[in-house]
């Protein structure tokens, strides 16, 4: 089977003349464009797009769809990211007239079943956190994390507290957290871990002071450990007047198990393409819906949904309201797509994706244990941390071959060389909805691959149909678009 | 499968969780539902909402009724596309990767600047990203002026964004309903970072972008321009009349309207600025054995690498949505797209004439105006919305909304698919209310 087709790029099939979509003859008598527009503001051409029939447009984009790795196609245990199987009926449903035909700026009267939804939605997403007030309008986890990071310094500008400027990170933290604070306003400060991947609470004591505005942690973090320090934790923090922030990245690992307000959280994000999963689209789109307490909830962005008896509406009077950090409501798709997958399990389905998340990411390592070092530790939440530190001293065979390697036995790699606390990371996330063969054979595939000729893996993948891209020579002479 | 892990139990998995911090009760959510049931529910949900597919839809104001082409979501549809992730591992992730840098190089096309990058969030945290990523080209300047022409939720998107930031945001009006070039040469000074218009504005009026980039281009500031990807299939483009950075809601390229997204944040932008874009790039180059191929580029300015000195905290992006613009203009091509401006052209014309022939009706701005248009009416704006949607038509947006001036204008939206015979009715609707008094 030939398919060097689907490397050529769009540009490259472009003929003159050929076209794919048509459009109907005009049907009013208006003049056209020279007569309606002054000539200083219409181009000479149209922008030289490519030329494409229909069939060569599907090939096209077809053939390059098989170059990819999926959920659909792969097991694709990437760690931190939550590649969970997306149900189609989510896509169907999500289709309805009804739902994809509503304009964002059309009036509360005539939306009211897409307002009830999103209603329900805060309700639940308010449970689930065990918080009191949530903001559905952050369009990713990055862009939660900011918007609560405003939250906490419109807060602490009310009370007068200007002073608290600093917001303290664990070193194990996503890169976003960091961004965001500086985003927001905020100098970052790293905060180490201890010899078990959890908070140095000594090192959190003594950056702890009248100048923290907020804690950032991931819990469970992202080496797959539950901090049990964490009541500890949010007790220091709230003594010191700062609020405690929670990366909602790993909720996959605590649904109706434990709750984030329940240990002491004050405001967190969701990331309901992971969690409530969305598809990832290969980068998007996401939502990073945020859940706060009762008294962050004057500062969430505007609009939130509200009931009034029977009838629900935008609330925008909302005088001290950060304001907004995107257009419209939010990224209604996924959230959507949250709402059926929350409503297809119920209470008990969706302590048992936390326990079955558990169970596989547990499993998985018991296997894994013979053949590489997992630093912290023999249990695990919904994810683990291995580490072909060893591997790389002895057989000089790094994290990166094994990733790449497993490519060519039909497995995603894990996350790797993140987090950056472990060395030659392999973040391991297998998810619920794999089975006990699934995992079985991946596992066989790592104890596999560290027997492997080390010259072999380092021109791995052998099957696909590029290997090891030349990163450095893409980011020293830069090609970001094609030229004729 | 407990066995070896060594556990009697899965609670004995969660031992790490504090005892006192674990929940003793079942969750209060929503009982469970089947796919059968689930689909009853989203159906009567759906049902209970007016959608464009109920009455026809006049709404504009960054989201549009465009006609989305099958191939779009034949495409978009395949899981190979939807279901994957970032594609952090390049030789796993070929098929979106190589689409990423089609995406990059047709918005280079449709703008004509030099790079793009492969997406944003939607048209309103692009403004804030735009000025954001002029700040870090001009850091010793602070002031940013913003026409108050520019769509209202993107300047709030911009002030949530740069509030505690070193910067001052100051609107310059637009009464005329487009910001004049002399208001502007007035306010504009060697302390100006960057200038932000839209074009066509909010209002649906052309700006005098040739002059105001002049202005801009004097006082060494960037401009930054908010454009509708559709008019450039007739519009001059963003590059040709001297915009530094170009940004754009991108909903109208194959994306339904879906109550407001997810939708497509477009940046593009000219060479020198290539380092100091935020978000995702794709670039070539080619494998170990030399053929050709792509991967995620210059990551270095980006959070997983710098932390708190990235130029942005973006990460997820909106690559589906990319996608299906890629599609799209692919599918459309050259005389596609301005066939399709040329439509909403000629249509929203159209309306506006058999409008404006009503009593007590008349275009609020003396402008030239491409597929939205702005009328002044006599009657109280929200009830004849009401009226006009008992009778069919999503009619238009209440421009009093954002603007307390502007409390008797609404704001009409026409694209390609409307025909004659829908603005003939919407027409017909609003003169009926006349006969009814």
């Amino acid at each position: 089977m030939d398919k060097n087709q689907s490397t050529e790029l769009l540009f490259e099939l472009s003929h003159s003349g050929r076209r794919c979509h048509r459009l109907p003859a005009c049907d009013v008598p208006a003049g056209e464009a020279r007569t309606l527009l002054p000539s200083s503001a219409l181009a000479d051409a149209p922008p030289p797009l490519p030329e494409i029939g229909e069939i060569d447009l599907i090939r096209h984009f077809v053939n390059l769809s098989t170059k990819n790795m999926s959920i659909d196609t792969n097991f694709y245990p990437l760690g931190s990211c939550t590649m969970k199987y997306n149900p189609k009926r989510h896509e169907r449903l999500c289709g309805l007239p009804g739902l994809a035909e509503l304009h964002p700026l059309q009036t509360d009267e005539s939306c009211q079943g897409m307002l009830h939804l999103l209603w329900i939605v805060q309700n639940i997403l308010g449970e689930i956190a065990g918080l009191d007030a949530v903001s559905l309008q952050p369009a990713a986890g990055a862009q939660g994390e900011l918007t609560a990071l405003l939250v906490a310094h419109a807060y602490f500008k009310d009370r007068h507290e200007e002073k608290r400027t600093r917001i303290l990170i664990p070193d194990s933290a996503h890169g976003t957290n960091p961004a965001s604070a500086a985003i927001a306003g905020f100098d970052a400060v790293s905060i180490k871990s201890n010899s078990r991947g959890l908070v140095d609470l000594e090192d959190l004591r003594s950056k702890l002071d009248d100048r923290t505005a907020v804690f950032m942690i991931t819990n469970p973090n992202t080496l797959g450990l539950f901090d049990d320090q964490i009541a500890t934790i949010t007790e220091l923090v709230h003594k010191a007047g700062a609020l405690v922030y929670l990366d909602g990245a790993n909720m996959n690992a605590i649904l109706g198990i434990t709750r984030p307000g329940d240990f002491g959280i004050d405001m967190m994000h969701y990331n309901v393409h992971k969690t409530f999963t969305g598809p990832h689209g290969a980068g998007g789109p996401g939502s990073g819906p945020i859940a706060v307490r009762q008294h962050l909830a004057p500062y969430l962005p505007a609009p939130v949904v509200v009931r009034s008896g029977e009838q629900f509406k935008l609330d925008y009077d909302r005088p001290k309201s950060i304001g907004r950090v995107r257009s419209f409501f939010g990224n209604i798709g996924i959230l959507l797509r949250g709402y059926c997958y929350i409503r297809t399990l119920g209470a008990v389905g969706l302590r048992e994706v936390s326990e079955n998340a558990v169970l596989n990411a547990n499993y998985l390592l018991s296997l894994v244990k013979a053949a590489y070092e997992v630093p912290y530790g023999d249990r695990c939440m919904h994810e683990f941390v291995a580490s072909a530190k060893t591997l790389r001293r002895e057989r000089k065979i790094s994290a990166m071959d094994i990733g790449k390697r497993l490519l060519d036995l039909g497995y995603h790699a894990p996350t790797v060389y993140f987090p950056l606390v472990v060395a030659e990371a392999l973040m391991i996330e297998p998810t619920e909805t794999e089975s006990r063969e699934t995992l079985d054979a991946f596992a066989s595939a790592l104890l596999r691959i560290r027997e492997e000729d080390p010259n072999y893996l380092h021109d791995a993948p052998h099957t696909l149909g590029i290997s090891r891209p030349d990163e450095v020579k893409a980011a020293k002479e830069p090609i970001l678009r094609w030229n004729s | 499968m407990l066995e070896k892990i060594g556990v009697a139990s899965i609670q004995d998995l969660f031992r790490g969780i504090p005892e006192l911090l674990q929940l003793k009760r079942a969750l209060d959510v929503p009982p469970a539902l089947t796919e059968i049931e689930l689909t009853q529910h989203l159906q009567q949900l759906a049902a209970r909402n007016q959608s464009a597919a109920d009455a026809v839809c006049f709404l504009g104001g960054g989201s549009y009724d465009h006609f989305i082409p099958a191939v779009v979501d034949a495409v978009a549809g395949r899981s190979e596309f939807y279901t994957a992730y970032t594609p952090y591992q390049a030789e796993a992730s070929q098929g979106s990767l190589q689409a990423f840098f089609e995406y990059q190089t047709l918005i280079c096309q449709l703008t004509g600047l030099d790079v793009a990058n492969a997406s944003l969030y939607d048209g309103g945290s692009a403004v804030a990203e735009a000025v954001l990523m002029a700040l870090t080209v001009h850091p010793k300047r602070h002031r940013v002026l913003v026409a108050e022409s520019v769509h209202p939720e993107y300047r709030l998107s911009l002030a949530t964004y740069a509030a505690n930031l070193d910067i001052q945001i100051e609107t310059l009006p637009t009464p005329g309903g487009f910001l004049n070039p002399d208001d502007l040469t007035k306010s504009i000074d060697d302390k100006t970072l960057c200038v932000v218009v839209q074009h066509p504005n909010f209002f649906g009026c052309l700006e005098e972008v040739d002059d105001v980039a002049r202005t801009v281009r004097e006082s060494g500031a960037l401009f930054v321009v908010s454009f509708d990807p559709i008019s450039l299939g007739l519009l001059k483009r963003p590059g040709q009349y001297g915009a530094d950075i170009a940004i754009a809601e991108g909903q109208c390229l194959g994306n339904p309207m879906t109550y407001g997204g997810p939708y497509l944040g477009i940046l593009a932008c000219r060479e020198e600025f290539l380092r100091k874009i935020p978000g995702r790039l794709v670039g070539q180059t080619v494998d170990r054995n030399g053929k050709r191929c792509w991967v995620l580029t210059l990551q270095t300015r980006e959070q997983h690498i710098r932390r708190e000195k990235a130029t942005s905290n973006i990460c997820t992006n909106q690559g589906l949505m990319a996608l299906k613009a890629t599609v799209y203009l692919a599918a459309l091509g050259p005389q596609g797209l301005r066939e399709t401006a040329e439509l909403c052209l000629r249509k929203a014309h159209y309306a506006a004439d058999q409008l404006t022939r009503i009593d007590g009706v008349r275009l609020k701005f003396e402008r030239h105006f491409f597929k939205e248009f702005t009328l002044e009416v006599d009657d109280a704006v929200p009830a004849a919305l009401s009226r006009l949607l008992a009778a069919g038509y999503h009619g238009g947006l209440h421009l009093g909304r954002w603007y307390p001036a502007l409390e008797k204008c609404l704001s009409v939206a026409v694209t390609e698919k409307r025909t004659r015979a829908e603005i003939d009715g919407l027409a017909e609707a609003y003169a009926a209310r006349l006969r009814s008094r």
